[in-house]
């Protein structure tokens, strides 16, 4: 070995997540994990419906987490996790960090009732939804995140998914909670920032993190970082900060936009489109950006 | 690196063993997903440029760094190939897993 110097790690070094766990190989989902408790630390409790995280844990009397988690209903994550924080506080824990750790089957569909009422009434507890745009636990059938003109199971070639993909953080910004963020498990260093960030405020936080599925994609899961990467690069999930609602803030200047072909191209769920079909899809990533922009803008 | 922790599974003889609440005992260590693998990463250390990159983006917590270098756990690893795509020095080979 020609050099001796320190390694230079970018990240908190502890891992509140263990190996031996049940994702699949290169599972973005267990990366957004990992990233997230970095920054959390070891007071947290973990609110998990119906997910891929429900099972990537481990089965009973099992868990490859050094946190506690509570497996919840599908559609009850923020509600639970309101409950156990009230629990917490009425034992005197007002430290303790409490999660709503959900899918985006989990969030955008079937948790969203229960997730409004928990932002609506402000309640203190950080909601964190890994989207990786189907549900995937299940064998990936469509979800209101899956992107326009994908593949799942339940939106075959023949008749890919025709709507374009639910904007919940419109949605969680309509709900003027104080803090919420975009993220991708591809930047690992801006989501244990805006996770602290999440941490250090009152009252319902949001973050979505964006996380690549290669089984669901039908891509190679070493593409899972690219893949996230990509994604940020050329707008189509862009990084930002809502503040209350209303101050929109850009975490990641994008120079050069680059174009959606390449990202759509590693993907096997993007295998049938044809180029008319593309062109209209990144109409709607421009559409969708200089919407953004707008909205940064104007705060 | 902190002591690892212990590694059992935990298996319940009868339903008086089992606790009454349903919480997690032991931790998963004993599941080897090193099995999963068909392609092994190895790294060549001479080319390596002590970033981290490997560390920070393997999803199953399978590169250590022992003495200020990445080690492989090929207990745990499952193959996915992340770290040889990302490192900048290139100097992570995927190699056939030979059983
Ligand atoms: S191949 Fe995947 S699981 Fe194995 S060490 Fe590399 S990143 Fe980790
Ligand atoms: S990514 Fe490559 S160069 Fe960086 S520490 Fe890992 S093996 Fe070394």
């Amino acid at each position: 070995m020609k050099k001796e110097k320190k390694m230079t790690l970018t990240l908190p070094v502890e891992e509140l997540v263990g190996s031996g766990n049940l994702a699949c190989q290169g599972c973005g989902a267990n990366l957004a994990m990992r990233y997230v408790l970095k920054a959390l630390g070891l007071r947290t409790v973990l609110c998990i419906p119906a997910c891929c995280w429900a099972v990537i844990d481990g089965a009973f009397p099992h868990s490859c987490m050094s946190v506690p988690i509570y497996h919840c209903a599908f559609e009850t994550a923020a509600s639970t996790a309101t409950g156990v924080k009230a629990g917490l506080e009425m034992v005197g824990d007002r430290e303790t960090t409490v999660v709503a750790w959900a899918g985006d089957g989990g969030t955008f569909d079937i948790g969203l009732q229960a997730l409004s009422g928990a932002a609506e009434r402000n309640d203190d507890i950080l909601y964190v939804c890994y989207d990786n745009e189907a549900y995937m636990n299940t064998g990936i059938q469509r979800s209101s995140a899956t992107p326009t003109g994908a593949w799942t199971t339940t939106t075959p070639v023949k008749f890919p998914k025709d709507r374009p993909k639910k904007d919940i953080d419109a949605i969680m910004a309509a709900h003027y909670i104080p803090y919420l963020a975009t993220a991708s498990t591809s930047y690992p260093e801006d989501v244990v920032k805006k996770t602290k960030k999440a941490k250090s405020i009152k009252g319902t936080r949001f973050l979505h993190i964006y996380a690549p599925c290669p089984t669901g994609w039908k891509s190679r899961p070493e593409d899972a970082v690219k893949l996230g990467r990509m994604v940020v690069q050329n707008c189509i999930f862009p990084l930002y900060e809502v503040e209350h609602g209303e101050k929109y803030t850009l975490t990641m200047k994008i120079k050069d936009k680059k174009p959606i072909d390449d990202y759509l191209k590693l993907q096997g769920r993007f295998r049938h489109l044809k180029p008319e079909q593309i062109k209209l899809m990144q109409e709607e990533v421009d559409h969708n950006w200089a919407r953004l922009l707008k909205k940064c803008e104007a705060t | 690196m902190k002591p690892k922790k212990e590694i059992k599974k935990v298996v319940f003889q009868s339903a008086e063993e089992m606790p009454t609440m349903p919480m997690s005992i032991g931790n998963m260590l004993w599941n080897k997903t090193g099995s999963w693998r068909n392609i092994r990463p190895e790294i060549r250390l001479e080319d390596c440029i002590q970033c981290g990159i490997c560390w920070k983006f393997c999803p199953d917590m399978s590169i250590e760094i022992e003495a200020e270098w990445p080690v492989v756990n090929y207990d745990y690893c499952k193959g996915c190939g992340i770290c040889a795509e990302e490192c900048p020095a290139k100097c992570i080979l995927m190699v056939e897993e030979r059983k």
